[in-house]
């Protein structure tokens, strides 16, 4: 947890679950693992509302005894939250996109109250007449758990056993002592296991004019709460899974960019081939023979057979090395080099970063270190090729941000400084982690610099939130238009200006947000497939 | 710089490395040294590439303001207890103020309140934090009323439970004469007269003088 991450966190939380439960958060982040008490003790907040942020994010787990637990990977997920919900709509339309966001906002849900919940959205935002099938939005929650992008909660009387197990109703498990991590998703067996629950009927439409209908709708959800059979069984969204996604779609983009069309679409059918067989933190997909990849290419994309070869031997030799030789039967075995695939992304990542902030020429020499790995000032300045008083001022540059460091190598025992060679070397891994950083910082300092904007403008930004609904309620009850536009000259026209400045500097700011945040993926999916050696 | 400063006069800018070593010729030109703290907002020599601003990332854009704007009515919202005063008064001491919303309003399904509750096992047991204000009690009550099935089934935190429960009967009872604060007036001493007035056509039996 460092300060950047733990500042960051701690703005994510303010904006989405109010100030009280960031105060804790921050608290648990900065501590660790600790009990009620002692949180509530020291951040002064009455208990019971502990309760409610400790529910309502669902990224704590009861240790023992009770300990609350914050995890500052998770918070930082929330940054992601459109880029998922963006991804299911691509892959799954407005169904399940309004499923995962549901799901998303809820933390975990029943299967039954999704459905019903995103089938009454989807028919409010239907014509009037139609409705939807609760039937099209289950099949669409079954696709998305058979595609394991949603997945089961583990179950609650895991959790409990950690707890001093008073109510008789929880089943005693033999792990006496509570294990000190919470129990994943992936070590329940049932994790993709639909429950069996036949729901039958369509969405409701809600009109504010029908008061009546609501209350009998909302009677009858009640009842069908109660009658649907899958109590207690929850479900989450599946985060790795997404990543996968992701890393995937970064890695046939780059293939594509680099290479061509086809040879994009051969790694992605290699990739998809390889979607259920490869481990989250696999180094390489199972290896693939050429028979296999040409019988499973899209129908569209029909290229012979010995221009598939040909392809694969070029994405072979390529020196990115995304895709590598692992044997020659069937054809010759194909693996997608994925740790390697990732390290090059980062590289390139590090390197455009380089380039933007310091110029072409720095990015020259970093790119050269990262190459040779250790060269002499001379050696640097004769490789490449620039001259030396430049030279020297673009490495201490980059020395002193710490993107490159400096290896001392003594030839004598007493490291006499005039008798050492000094060396300049690039650590690709250091340096991402360094870079991530200062992503985390950067959307701290973008979260701050909007909630400061929107602070500044309050008074504006509520006058117009007034004015609009006072012309929705005119405009409800049937005014003419000389009232309306009275109305709306209320706001004169350099506060409109003011207004309109505003949204489009929020709207950069939140859109600058979501970009960096791809970089962050970038940089944490290279270190989290270093971690796992 | 090592020994510049130090140098016992053995000739100008002794130190004890080769400065060729690092790259820095004889006689040349070093930059000036840095005397103050770099500037908070340095300029930039480079100007940063634009936002890649697509149908894709306007999209996403509107998810995420939207996403923001829902959460914000979600219970898991919580929004704290802020009492605006502009004078503090001795009344407020014995008067309710409304609880927030989010603890009355939320009701999550059996299944998570039955993980909330083991985690709220602890709680029963503490005294001194949830005794000290009368907002406080007002919740607790809430929650004990809704978690009671549990509350029964705590043994060993039997003794507390009662005490409180004696407590909660003795507020429901005796609304009125309030003898926990040790004071002798009834409520309606504390009233500041804003509620008069209000229902006046009720009673017309009784003779008004």
């Amino acid at each position: 947890m460092t300060a950047q991450e733990v500042r960051l966190c701690g703005l994510l939380l303010q904006e989405h679950f109010g100030e009280v439960v960031e105060r804790i958060g921050t608290h648990l982040l900065r501590g660790g693992a600790q009990n009620l008490r002692t949180i509530a003790n020291e951040t002064n907040t009455p208990l019971d509302l502990h309760g409610a942020c400790d529910f309502g994010s669902g990224r704590r787990g009861p240790g023992s005894p009770v300990e609350y637990r914050a995890s500052c990977e998770r918070v930082l997920r929330v940054l992601r939250y459109p880029r998922y919900i963006y991804t299911a709509k691509t892959l799954y339309g407005d169904t399940g996109e309004l499923i995962v966001e549901e799901v998303l906002q809820r933390g975990h849900m029943t299967m039954s109250n999704t459905v019903k919940t995103v089938a009454d959205r989807l028919t409010h935002n239907m014509e009037e007449g139609r409705s939807m099938e609760y039937s099209e939005v289950v099949s669409a929650f079954s696709k998305l758990v058979e595609t394991h992008f949603l997945q089961r909660c583990p179950p609650v009387a895991e959790m409990g056993t950690a707890a001093t197990s008073t109510t008789p109703a929880t089943p005693s498990t033999p792990a006496a002592p509570a294990s000190t991590a919470p129990p994943t998703a992936e070590s329940n067996p049932d994790c993709y296991k639909l429950p069996h629950v036949t729901l039958i009927g369509r969405g409701k439409r809600r009109r504010s004019s029908d008061d009546s209908e609501e209350q009998r709708g909302g009677k009858k959800a009640k009842m069908d709460s109660e009658s649907c059979g899958d109590e207690g069984i929850y479900w989450l969204v599946n985060f790795e899974r997404f990543h996968q996604h992701f890393r995937d779609q970064a890695i046939i983009s780059a293939v594509a960019s680099k290479l061509d069309q086809t040879s994009s679409e051969i790694v992605r059918t290699m990739l998809r081939m390889s979607e259920v067989t490869t481990t989250q933190t696999a180094a390489y997909t199972q290896p693939l023979s050429a028979n296999e990849i040409f019988r499973s290419l899209p129908p569209n994309y029909s290229i012979s057979r010995p221009i598939l070869d040909q392809y694969l031997s070029l994405l072979v030799d390529d020196p990115m090395e995304f895709v590598g030789k692992s044997g020659d039967s069937g054809g010759g075995m194909y693996v997608v080099n994925l740790q390697r695939a990732l390290a090059n992304l980062a590289r390139a990542t590090l390197e455009s970063v380089v380039q933007e902030r310091f110029g072409s020429r720095s990015a020259r020499i970093f790119r050269l270190l990262l190459r040779k790995r250790h060269l002499e000032q001379k050696q640097v300045e004769d490789f490449a090729m620039i001259p030396a008083k430049e030279a020297k001022d673009m490495l201490y540059t980059l020395l002193s941000e710490n993107l490159v460091q400096l290896q001392e190598i003594p030839k004598t025992p007493d490291h006499a400084p005039s008798r050492t060679f000094y060396l300049y070397t690039v650590n690709q891994l250091p340096t991402a982690r360094l870079l991530l950083q200062h992503c985390y910082k950067t959307v701290a300092n973008l979260i701050e610099r909007r909630l400061f904007e929107t602070k500044e403008n309050k008074r504006l930004l509520e006058k117009s939130q007034r004015i609009e609904a006072i012309l929705a309620s005119l405009q409800a009850s049937g005014a003419e238009p000389e009232q309306l536009t009275e109305v709306e000259e209320m706001i004169t026209a350099p506060e409109r200006q003011q207004l309109e400045a505003l949204r489009h500097h929020i709207n950069k700011l939140d859109s600058t947000e979501n970009q960096v945040d791809e970089t962050v993926f970038l940089l944490e999916s290279y270190i989290f497939s270093t971690k796992t050696k | 710089m090592v020994g510049l400063g130090h140098s016992r006069g053995r000739g100008k800018g002794y130190m004890s490395f080769s400065i060729e070593a690092v790259g820095i010729g004889k006689g040349e030109n070093l930059p000036p040294s840095i005397l103050q703290p770099t500037p908070l907002f340095p300029p930039v020599e480079h100007k940063p590439v634009p936002l890649v601003m697509g149908e894709e990332g306007e999209y996403m854009l509107a998810l995420k303001q939207e996403f923001r704007g829902n959460m914000k009515n979600l219970p898991f919202y919580v929004r704290p207890a802020i009492s605006k005063k502009d004078v503090e008064r001795y009344s407020d001491k014995y008067q309710n103020s409304e609880p927030s919303d989010n603890t009355i309003e939320w009701n999550p399904d059996r299944g998570s309140w039955f993980s909330l509750m083991i985690g709220f096992c602890p709680f029963l047991s503490v005294t001194d934090t949830s005794l000290s204000t009368r907002v406080d009690k007002e919740e607790i009550i809430h929650n004990l009323e809704v978690g009671i099935t549990l509350e029964e089934e705590v043994t060993s935190d039997e003794e507390e439970g009662e005490k409180k429960k004696q407590e909660e009967e003795q507020q429901d009872g005796e609304d009125e004469y309030d003898e926990e604060e040790e004071t002798d007036y009834i409520m309606s001493y504390f009233d500041n007269g804003e509620e008069f007035g209000g229902d006046s056509d009720d009673n017309m039996d009784e003779a008004v003088y």
